[in-house]
């Protein structure tokens, strides 16, 4: 009612602040409602899911699990794949990213501003518009079934080179390469003893974005990947999806899931400021 | 002289740049470049599986372009995959604006604002595999959410949320939304957090409310970040696939109506049908590769 003449001027600061904290409130449970069923329905046995929902987690957690380790879905082979190709992805693909973001940075050659403007353009080319050039250059390379054509096209990543070639532009001073040449530190040296160590903060965030999405990734693996033994998560779950599994035990679906993305929370929750400290710093200044 | 020697020196390390270049290109060329000229080069060629054998390759010019286009199909799931995106990067957007705004404002104050951006940039790493798959579970005919709704007296009979387009689509475009609103409202935190405060002080003292500042100061200064969050979530739009493949089984049901043009792409792929996944591909290329020249005109402006 004083509301009425108070919004002519705005709200009061209070008002104002409580509808914040509901809206906020509410998006957190928009956020978590999800991930909640989910941990208390793979606590719960097969005969417990069919009686309806309890918000109430249960204590079979550890049985789905063993029953999903020992049913058909070949997850630990799954999980062992999924974290190869990732764990080599981010690695590759940051090393890498980092010396061609070096190159554009500390030196001059002609044709520079080419190669830069190149990289930029491509940047938001996305991979699936290339795909069936892809796979035939796989099957042609007899390299189906293999990680490498997952694990080796990462060296070019555009998007995570232009987050190095940004953070190198106000980190990396040329200065301090001339000092290392001047003590005469051969380039590839300076780069690996020097230059590396100084974007580990830049490179660190780069490798766990990098490492996600290639934990994430569905398109392009189940594209080249056939064998069960060499399927990752994704592809397993995708398995799991087009089998008839409502007749399946449901607690093992719900451990499948689980399964597939705890890794990747338990990571984010430990270095969650970092994380999105990285995403706010990648973003376009205005 | 001195000059000289150092001139010579310079290029003796500048061409260490283009060494140091070698490994993006080699890569580059050879897992994009020339997939790319292949993927082009197939577009011409009338080349598919029929049972246990290959038509073709023979060439036929236009023509996989010209059946992709006049068969309606191509319309349909172009019409479903802007739907869908439209539905989720609507709410998106201005869920995203209202949450940077309450975020930068200082007199709001608000705490536990760590906490607040953990939370809601968590769906965004979640594998989008396990997301639908999880979807799906929680919303199936007997499922805890229809469990829910009809211990709660709302429903009397299980709602079938995948048989029914719309309620479908807007799954879909839920989940898109979950995943990728936190992403947006730190891009635009940022760029919010990055305007000049003295204007905010300047237009408190001449009397402007919070809504007034939003909109006359805020949204025009974070024009550049917007179009920014805007094409490059359209080019994400383009590509959606995970999420309803997955939910949907492949099948876009109900009628197709949550057929996405990727997964029509993947389809073909996998019916090694590669003149038509050819000819969808160079479309597909054309329409992102049109995006991507704003992005890129907007970060090279950006560059300087």
């Amino acid at each position: 009612m004083n509301n009425q003449n108070e919004k002519e001027k705005g709200l009061g600061i209070g008002v104002r602040r409580a509808i914040a904290y509901i809206v906020l409130i509410f998006i957190v449970f928009l956020c978590l409602f999800w991930f909640y069923v989910l941990i208390v329905n793979a606590t719960r046995s097969k005969g417990e899911l069919t009686r309806g929902f309890t918000p109430i987690p249960s204590t079979h957690f550890f049985d789905n699990m063993s029953n999903l380790f020992h049913g058909t879905i070949p997850v630990l082979t799954g999980l062992r794949n999924s974290v190869i190709i990732a764990a080599f992805t981010a690695i590759l693909s940051t090393y890498f990213s980092t010396m061609t973001a070096y190159a554009i940075h500390a030196y001059d050659f002609r044709g520079k501003k080419f190669v830069f403007t190149f990289i930029l353009m491509i940047m938001m080319i996305p991979t699936q518009v290339t795909a069936l050039g892809f796979i035939k250059l796989v099957q042609g390379m007899k390299l189906e079934d293999n990680f490498v054509p997952l694990i080796v096209p990462a060296i070019a990543a555009p998007v995570t080179f232009y987050y190095l070639k940004q953070y190198m532009e106000s980190n990396l001073p040329l200065s301090l390469i001339e000092a290392a040449r001047i003590d005469g530190s051969g380039e590839f040296h300076t780069f690996n003893s020097i230059v590396l160590p100084l974007m580990k903060p830049a490179i660190a965030v780069q490798m766990i974005f990098t490492f996600v999405s290639s934990w994430n990734n569905y398109f392009t693996p189940a594209l080249i990947l056939h064998k069960d033994s060499v399927k990752t998560l994704p592809i397993l779950l995708a398995t799991l999806r087009s089998a008839d599994f409502l007749k399946f035990d449901m607690g093992q679906v719900y451990a499948m899931i689980v399964f597939s993305i705890l890794p990747v929370v338990v990571v984010y929750l430990i270095l969650s400021r970092f994380i999105v400290g990285g995403v706010a710093a990648g973003g376009v200044k205005g | 002289m001195n000059r000289s020697v150092n001139n010579k020196k310079a290029v003796r390390y500048n061409k260490w740049g283009l060494i140091f270049l070698i490994p993006f290109f080699v890569v580059y060329v050879i897992f994009q470049l020339i997939p790319l000229a292949t993927t082009i080069y197939n577009s011409f060629f009338e080349h598919y599986r029929s049972g246990l054998s290959f038509v073709g390759p023979n060439f036929v010019g236009f023509g996989n372009y010209a059946k992709l286009l006049s068969d309606g199909d191509l319309g349909i799931y172009f019409k479903n995959t802007m739907i869908m995106w439209i539905m989720g990067f609507v709410p998106q957007i201005i869920v995203s604006l209202i949450l940077g705004a309450w975020f930068s404002d200082p007199s709001l104050r608000l705490r536990f604002q760590q906490f607040f951006k953990t939370v809601i940039y968590l769906p965004n790493l979640i594998m989008a595999a396990a997301f639908a798959m999880l979807f799906f579970t929680l919303f199936s005919d007997g499922g805890p959410i229809n469990n829910i709704l009809m211990s709660l007296g709302w429903i009397s009979q299980p709602f079938k949320f995948m048989s029914n387009t719309w309620s479908a689509r807007t799954l879909v475009a839920f989940m898109n939304f979950l995943m990728w609103f936190g992403n947006t409202t730190i891009l635009l935190l940022a760029g919010m957090l990055g305007i000049d405060t003295s204007l905010f002080e300047a237009a408190e003292v001449d009397g402007a409310t919070a809504t007034q500042i939003f909109f006359k100061i805020t949204l025009p200064l974070l024009r550049p970040i917007l179009v920014y969050v805007m094409v490059t979530s359209l080019i994400g739009g383009l590509q959606m696939f995970d999420v309803p493949q997955i939910l949907t089984n492949g099948s876009g049901d109900p009628m197709r109506s949550t057929m996405t043009l990727i997964m029509f792409l993947n389809k073909h792929l996998f019916n090694r049908n590669y003149g038509m996944a050819g000819a969808l591909s160079v479309l597909m290329f054309i329409i992102t590769g049109v995006l991507s020249i704003i992005v890129f005109k907007f970060t090279a402006s950006n560059e300087k």
